[in-house]
């Protein structure tokens, strides 16, 4: 395997605020890791170091074995958020521009892309707009993929669509590096990092992620007045179907509540869900 | 209470349906989820609920217009007016009462963790706090039925859990939430889910009753298998069939996301390979 990413050791000051600290994180080739954070953590930080538009107060980052130079970013391919495309041209005119700018054929397009080149992509639906976004960051064949929550507002065929794309890349020996909030992408990786106040937080699987973290689960006829009592004692409480969750709650500690409150219900403990362990590391 | 819903509603857009006999119902005190992607329908779910779309076909059940709430999507928030400003003309476009008003409006605030930022501008808000306020406007008058239209896309985890927090809340008090997501640990959560592909029902019941209603059964395998309805899981992959079991292939229990890949292969038939 081969580092396409090192960063080491990095920290990043903004005046009094530490926005990286102490973070390392490698991509190495055919593997798709997840950069886990909420917002504020530094995934976009880190992300900038990585890629050389921001330089660390402190540490190393190394983007194909070397400085993260121009040269070096031109075997990058990105899809931003926000896509990046040229929302006021058509699909045509968007994927030549950038095939002029990365000195290779514009690609060829799937037959129902094909049948609506000539579009305008602000026109477009989001599902198109993300695809047309991949075929102009993988035109070039990058080395490295960096993709920033790359199904976003996609239904569940769209999404597998894409994650083929994605795997496509891989497959071929690109590293691919996703930033995330959401469980079913982070499902797609094959490692995961997640960073929280500018350090990592938890790496691995999903099951590493989560790790021992548990939720209070209350199942009761009443769970509306279960809610209510819960909720005026101070508890994080959440709603799921007609069950209740409490993020690393103390099961005693509910139980306790609510037959107090009169509340009939069984109280058991489960592993923790994905958005329930950034609750739990946001310090809610 | 009865039900609020769509019974077979069929809804036309410019000569195009954008909704085909759907049906959903929704009751007080309980989450409806709509999901499904690009041009699936769910705004035009959401929106028909609202009032807003005359259906071609079906029955629409909605409580009379003031008591809905609707937060279209893009949050609904005007930019250019404060937090305070937003909620304040809410109130005066329902005629609520200088005696209801303020004190409504400075419950939301507390409810939704706003009332530190109530001059602050719209546009100034952060993605999760505008969605926050979209709900709080929606919420203002004290709807029986409150429709959301994709209220989490976009929003940072942590945001996402106080907007479900609020929902929990509002569907505690009775009222009946329709949302729609493309997230499915959101529909997870839901009473009912209603998943929609090009206007039509790929299917709908509680998360379990989904899961129940795939046809055929979904395989794990380490490698693709020739013309088989397919998709990736991680570096494996997912094959769905109704038939014979794909060599190398091991029974999955599948989640909510193999099910709607699966039944929307299973909708298209053979032209979605």
């Amino acid at each position: 395997m081969n580092a396409l990413v090192d960063g080491r050791d990095l920290v990043k000051r903004f005046g009094s605020f530490t926005a990286v600290d102490g973070v390392s994180l490698r991509v190495e080739d055919g593997e798709v890791v997840g950069l886990l954070g909420a917002n504020g953590a530094g995934k976009t930080t880190l992300l900038r170091i990585l890629l050389g538009l921001l330089s660390p107060t402190a540490g190393t980052a190394r983007l194909f074995g070397g400085s993260p130079t121009r040269a070096a970013l031109s075997r990058v391919g990105y899809v931003p958020q926000g896509l990046g495309l040229y929302t006021d041209l058509t699909v045509a005119e968007n994927l030549a521009f950038r095939a002029r700018l990365f000195g290779v054929g514009a690609p060829p397009l799937p037959d129902d892309l094909e049948a609506r080149s000539a579009e305008i992509v602000a026109g477009l639906s989001v599902g198109y707009q993300r695809r047309v976004a991949f075929l102009a960051a993988l035109m070039h064949h990058p080395a490295l993929l960096v993709l920033d929550e790359p199904t976003s507002g996609v239904g569940p065929l769209g999404r597998a669509r894409l994650w083929d794309t994605i795997r496509e890349a891989a497959d071929g020996g690109a590293g691919v590096l996703v930033t995330t909030h959401h469980l079913e992408e982070a499902e797609e990786c094959d490692r995961l990092v997640m960073m929280a106040a500018g350090k990592i937080a938890a790496e691995g699987s999903l099951v590493d992620i989560v790790g021992s973290l548990q939720a209070v689960e209350v199942e009761t006829d009443d769970w509306r007045r279960g809610l209510d009592v819960l909720g005026s004692a101070g508890v994080v409480v959440g709603l799921a179907g007609s069950r209740l969750r409490v993020p690393g709650g103390d099961p005693a500690e509910v139980r306790r509540i609510l037959e107090d409150a009169g509340v009939a219900g069984t109280v058991s403990s489960r592993p923790a869900t994905l958005e329930e362990k950034f609750v739990s590391l946001a310090g809610h | 209470m009865s039900d609020w819903g769509l019974d077979s509603v069929t809804v036309r857009i410019g000569g195009v349906i954008a909704l085909d006999g759907v049906s959903l119902a929704v009751a007080p005190g309980e989450v409806a989820v709509v999901v499904g992607g690009d041009g699936a329908g769910k705004t035009t779910v959401a929106r028909t609920l609202a009032g807003l779309v005359r259906v071609a076909a079906g029955t629409v059940r909605r409580p009379e217009g003031r008591r809905v709430g609707y937060q279209p999507a893009g949050s609904g928030v005007w930019p250019d007016l404060t937090v305070d400003e937003n909620l304040s003309f809410i109130a005066t476009a329902f005629r609520m009462g200088a005696a209801d008003a303020p004190g409504r409006i400075d419950q939301l605030l507390g409810a939704t963790g706003l009332a530190t930022v109530r001059d602050r501008l719209g546009a100034q808000l952060s993605g999760g706090m505008r969605q926050k306020l979209g709900v709080a406007m929606a919420l203002l008058a004290e709807p029986e039925m409150l429709i959301l239209d994709e209220p989490t896309t976009g929003v940072d985890p942590v945001s996402r859990h106080e907007l479900w927090r609020l929902v929990s809340q509002t569907v505690a008090s009775g009222t009946a939430v329709v949302m729609t997501t493309t997230y499915l640990d959101e529909a997870e959560r839901a009473g009912t889910i209603l998943a929609l592909d090009g206007g039509r029902t790929l299917a709908v019941g509680t998360p379990a009753e989904v899961r129940r209603s795939l046809r055929g059964a979904v395989y794990a395998s380490d490698h693709p298998v020739e013309g088989a309805h397919q998709w990736r899981r991680g570096a494996a992959w997912r094959i769905w069939t109704d038939g014979e079991a794909p060599p190398g292939g091991t029974p999955v229990s599948p989640d909510l996301g193999d099910v709607l890949i699966a039944a929307a292969f299973d909708a298209h038939g053979a032209a979605a390979r």
